[in-house]
This record gives structure tokens, C-alpha cells and sequence, in this order.
């Protein structure tokens, strides 16, 4: 599909997520538009990093089937190739597998015959150690040298592909690719680069695209199309009666982006220094001067999430002024009084748990950042336990149950009762995750560390 | 008597991490004096912002874009996003502090 040289790409960019919803009308008017290709992102890390730690995906499948219908019906009267990136969340092959199977059951619902290609993206820690070794593993601010260990304690380790694994896999005949963890721009320019357009427009245009119609004057009306030329790209809404302004299109570069001028893609970085926006009319924006750097080495980012441990909440609230007039006091009794009954209950040293008290209504948000000082007029105490497993966790919540009921501050005389905000006023929260990498891999071939495979059915 | 703060020269202060191991805030200003104030190294400066925020000022980056009318503030994550003690998932809140900083009145004039 690739053979014959064109002028210009136009890719559609429904949402900033798969399972976010638009309206179908929108879908339908980007076609209209001549749309060759719908590229959409299913996933981020910005949600935390239980979904790359536990492999589950944050969206509910009647909504990520919702949106695979609208997109996979309309791409297949048009023709055109729908590419899906960071299927289930974080990109993980049970994420991918995941997709797939709510593809199928579409598919099957639509009638539709359409080849898949499903790329997978987790990497295995004891395939990493070979380039840790190597020398090929490099940290990215503000982590250090990754060490063999902490890639053997992830759970999930997932490599973000650039454009090369799905340009491979439509030059294979995919028309829907449903790729593993792939760099939020990766999944639109993946066409446009296929087709030919210059590297500096594409990955732009790609950047402002990812989030749909993050970039134009109303973001929740739907998404955008853009038109990626020798020269640069025009960027639209698809909903008619949205605007996109020189201002709003320069200014989703700044998104989610340490650095507005240069962001670094797995073969380069791009760098917008000298990017012009220009109003073509009322709601259409020009883009040229847009460049890519081609970097001497390939790269590709590495994610890996966790176990920190098992985790219970537990949540009361405090009305009363004389407590909340004195609310600093009070808390640093509770966590005392915790310390102290944790150790004499269950016999727990202080680092063999750990927990967080917040008070949301007081400072729980900023914490020692918070600004304001005046009294609250309610507070909701939460506290979060963190322990090496679950029954841990719950027993030390238990163990500070009668304190959050009824503690004192430090100068009243009689027992208060506070808010508890459910019965049993627990919640066993599971594992909870960190993130450990940020790392990239030195790689020859840019495809080496992604595995794609046609068809819908995962092979095991 | 209120002072004026950022926030009441910008259309938007915002946060939100860039990945899970920074976080990064930007202030539109609504317009060229608005910006000249806040753009002023003498005011707003990566000194001011570590301070503001506790981390290391060699850690801050500060990105002055008098195109848009927007200074850019980017430094690592002090707190682990997802960690027991991250509140605040997407560093979605993180720009109050920022936001409510009242601003000198004789910055940005001309000296």
C-alpha cells in the first residue's frame, strides 16, 4: 500500500485515549475530510503505575468497545488503516491481547473481515541483563545506572516502540494494528513516515495530535485531523464548530512535556525552535519550520513497574472546631499513638511498615507545601498503610481503628467520635506499585525488541 | 488587603508530571506586561522555584516562551509518582504554590 508517492497524509486523531468516547458524527466528518489513516493512544503511565504493575488495563471494555466500533465500521467503508498504540493501559502483551479480543468480538458483531497485526512490547528482565551488561542500558534523568536487580523485581518491564514495528506491520498488510507500549506520537506519525512525509512535520504534528482535541478551543468536542505535507502540517477540529488557533496548537507542545522545544523520539529528537503557526482562516492552523534530528544512536525507553508492598486504607472525618482548631497536634498524636500501639500489638518495628496520614481539608494535597494556614472547617483523615503483605496492612488499620474513632487532641479531657466514612471503615487496597525505570536501550535494529504477529487469536 | 499573585496576571496555571519522574507547571500570562513580570530572572528564577518547592535548584529547568506568553517550569518528581506518600497522581495540584506567589511590584518595569 505504500508504493505510489503522495503529497500530503492526512491522519485523524479521535480522542487523547481509546475508551474516552466522541461523538460517532466526528469520525464520520474526518472521513469526509479524506482522512488515510486513524491513529489513536490507549494508554500513558501518567494514571500511576498499577496498570503497568498488575498488567491491567485502566479502561472498561464496553467502552474501549464502544470506540473500536465507531472507528473499525468507519475505517472500513473508507478503506483506511486504524492504528491503536499502548493497548490495556500500559502496553503490556495481556494488554494487547486484551484489545484484540474486544476487536474480535466488533469485528464479528460488524461482519468486518480486517487483518490485524498485534504488536508486543514486554520485554523479559533475563533479556535485558544481556544489554545491561553489554553496556548498552543508559539512565534518563533523575534516575542513576539501573542495577540487575531492579530489573529482576519488576513485575512488568514494557519497551515503548517507536514508528518501525508498525510501519513493518502495515507493510504487511495490517489494516488495524493493535500495538504494545508505543511512544504517544509514534502512533500517528507511524503512517505519514510510511508514506514518505518529512520527519520534522510528522513527529510535530504527531506530538499534537496525541491527545485529540487537547489542542483546539473546546477539547471535549472530539478530535482533529491532520494534514502532513512536504512542507509542514494544517491542523483542523472535526467538529465544525471548534477552533483551532496558532495559540492553542503551539501550546499543546507544552503538555505533558518536560522540555517545550526538543523531544526526543527512539531514532531522534525533534525540535520546534524555530516552528511558525500561522491562522490559515478561523479554526485551521499551519505549521512549518519544524525539525528532526536524526541521533547517532537508537533508542528505545524501557518502563518497569514494582511491588511495594500491600497496601489498606482507612477514612474518618472530623467536624468538631475544637479538634480541628487544633488539628496539627492531633495528628502528630495519632501517628505516635499508632507507632506506639502497632509496636505493642502486633510487635512491628517502625521499618517493618509504613504509613501515610492525610488530612484532606487541612494540607493532604501539598502537604509541607501547603500555603494557608487558617483552621479548616471539616477534615477527612486518611490513613494508608503499606506493609510486606495484605494482612499486615489490615491488621495495623485495625490496630489504629479505635484511634480513628475516637482520639483526642492533646488537651481535651474526654473521648470525641469521629466520622468514619463506611462500615467496615478498611479498605484492602491490593499491591501498590512504583515505577523503577527510566532507561533506554541501545538497539541496532529498531524492530529487535518488539514481536508482531498477525491474526487476532494470541498463538497460546 | 489581597496581593496580586501570578494567578491573577495569568489565564491558566497549571501542573502535570511529564512521565512518572517529573513534574512540570507552566503560567500563561494574559498578556505582554503579564509576562514581562513573570518572565523577570530577577523575580522568578530557579532559586526562587527550589525554594518554593524544596528540591535542588541545579534540578530546575525554566523555560521563558515570550511567543506565547509563557514561562515553563520543569524539575523532578520529589515524591515518587503512585509512592504511599504521592498525593497528587498526575502533579495535577502541584501549581497552587506557584499560582498564589505575589509578585514584586517594581518586576518586569523597566529599570
Amino acid at each position: 500500500m505504500d508504493s505510489e508517492p503522495v503529497k500530503s497524509v492526512r491522519v485523524l486523531s479521535p480522542s487523547g485515549m481509546l475508551g474516552a468516547g466522541w461523538d460517532h458524527a466526528t469520525i464520520e466528518r474526518g472521513i469526509a475530510l479524506g482522512a488515510d489513516v486513524i491513529s489513536i493512544d490507549a494508554g500513558s503511565t501518567d494514571s500511576g503505575p498499577y496498570y503497568l504493575g498488575s498488567a491491567t488495563p485502566k479502561t472498561t471494555a464496553k467502552a474501549v468497545a464502544r470506540d473500536l466500533r465507531s472507528l473499525l465500521t468507519a475505517a472500513s467503508s473508507a478503506g483506511i488503516p486504524v492504528i491503536v498504540g499502548s493497548c490495556g493501559t500500559s502496553g503490556t502483551d495481556s494488554g494487547v491481547d486484551w484489545v484484540a479480543g474486544i476487536a474480535a468480538e466488533v469485528m464479528a458483531e460488524e461482519g468486518l473481515d480486517l487483518k490485524v497485526a498485534r504488536i508486543y512490547s514486554e520485554q523479559d528482565a533475563a533479556g535485558l541483563k544481556e544489554h545491561l551488561d553489554a553496556g548498552r542500558i543508559h539512565p534518563l534523568p533523575p534516575l542513576g545506572p539501573l542495577r540487575a536487580e531492579t530489573l529482576e523485581s519488576c513485575t512488568h518491564i514494557v519497551g515503548a516502540m517507536g514508528h518501525e514495528p508498525i510501519v513493518a506491520a502495515l507493510r504487511a498488510g495490517a489494516q488495524v494494528v493493535l500495538a504494545g507500549r508505543a511512544t504517544d506520537t509514534a502512533v500517528a506519525a507511524a503512517y505519514p513516515l510510511m508514506k514518505g512525509m518529512p520527519a520534522g512535520p510528522t513527529w510535530h504534528a504527531a506530538k499534537i495530535v496525541e491527545c485529540g482535541g487537547q489542542c483546539t478551543s473546546n477539547p471535549r468536542a472530539g478530535g482533529v485531523l491532520a494534514t502532513i505535507d512536504a512542507d509542514g502540517f494544517t491542523i483542523e477540529p472535526l467538529d465544525p464548530a471548534v477552533s483551532c488557533t496558532p495559540i492553542s496548537v503551539a501550546a499543546h507542545m507544552l503538555y505533558e512535556s518536560a522540555n517545550p522545544f526538543e523531544m526526543r523520539e527512539p531514532d531522534g529528537t525533534l525540535d520546534v525552535r524555530d516552528a511558525r503557526y500561522t491562522a490559515v482562516d478561523d479554526r485551521i492552523v499551519r505549521v512549518e519550520g519544524s525539525r528532526f534530528h536524526v541521533a547517532d544512536q537508537y533508542t528505545i525507553k524501557l518502563e518497569g513497574a514494582r511491588i511495594t508492598g500491600y497496601e489498606t486504607m482507612s477514612f474518618t472525618a472530623i467536624r468538631d472546631p475544637l479538634i480541628l482548631a487544633d488539628i496539627d497536634a492531633w495528628a502528630d498524636l495519632m501517628r505516635m499513638m499508632i507507632k506506639q500501639r502497632v509496636g505493642q500489638t502486633l510487635g512491628l518495628a517502625h521499618d517493618e511498615y509504613a504509613f501515610d496520614l492525610r488530612l484532606y481539608g487541612h494540607n493532604a494535597v501539598l502537604d509541607d507545601l501547603e500555603p494557608e494556614t487558617g483552621p479548616p472547617r471539616e477534615v477527612g483523615v486518611m490513613l494508608l498503610v503499606n506493609a510486606p503483605d495484605q494482612a499486615t496492612a489490615t491488621a495495623i488499620a485495625k490496630v489504629a481503628n479505635p484511634l480513628m474513632l475516637h482520639l483526642p487532641t492533646p488537651a481535651m479531657d474526654y473521648l470525641p467520635s469521629l466520622a468514619f466514612a463506611s462500615s467496615p471503615a478498611e479498605v484492602e487496597r491490593g499491591a501498590a506499585y512504583e515505577f523503577v525505570l527510566n532507561h533506554v536501550v541501545d538497539c541496532a535494529d529498531p524492530t529487535s525488541l518488539f514481536r508482531i504477529e498477525m491474526g487476532l487469536n494470541a498463538d497460546v | 488587603m489581597s496581593e496580586t499573585t501570578l494567578a491573577d496576571l495569568a489565564h491558566e496555571v497549571r501542573s502535570k508530571n511529564a512521565g512518572p519522574f517529573w513534574v512540570t507547571m507552566e503560567l500563561f500570562l494574559r498578556d505582554a506586561d503579564g509576562y514581562r513580570i513573570a518572565a523577570d530572572e530577577s523575580f522568578l528564577n530557579e532559586r526562587v522555584i527550589a525554594e518554593l518547592y524544596r528540591v535542588e535548584e541545579s534540578t530546575v529547568q525554566m523555560f521563558r516562551i515570550p511567543s506565547l506568553n509563557v514561562v515553563k517550569i520543569s524539575f523532578p518528581r520529589p515524591i515518587g509518582q503512585g509512592s504511599l506518600r504521592d498525593r497528587d497522581m498526575h502533579a495535577g495540584q502541584h501549581h497552587v504554590p506557584l499560582a498564589r506567589m505575589p509578585i514584586r511590584q517594581s518586576a518586569g518595569r523597566d529599570r
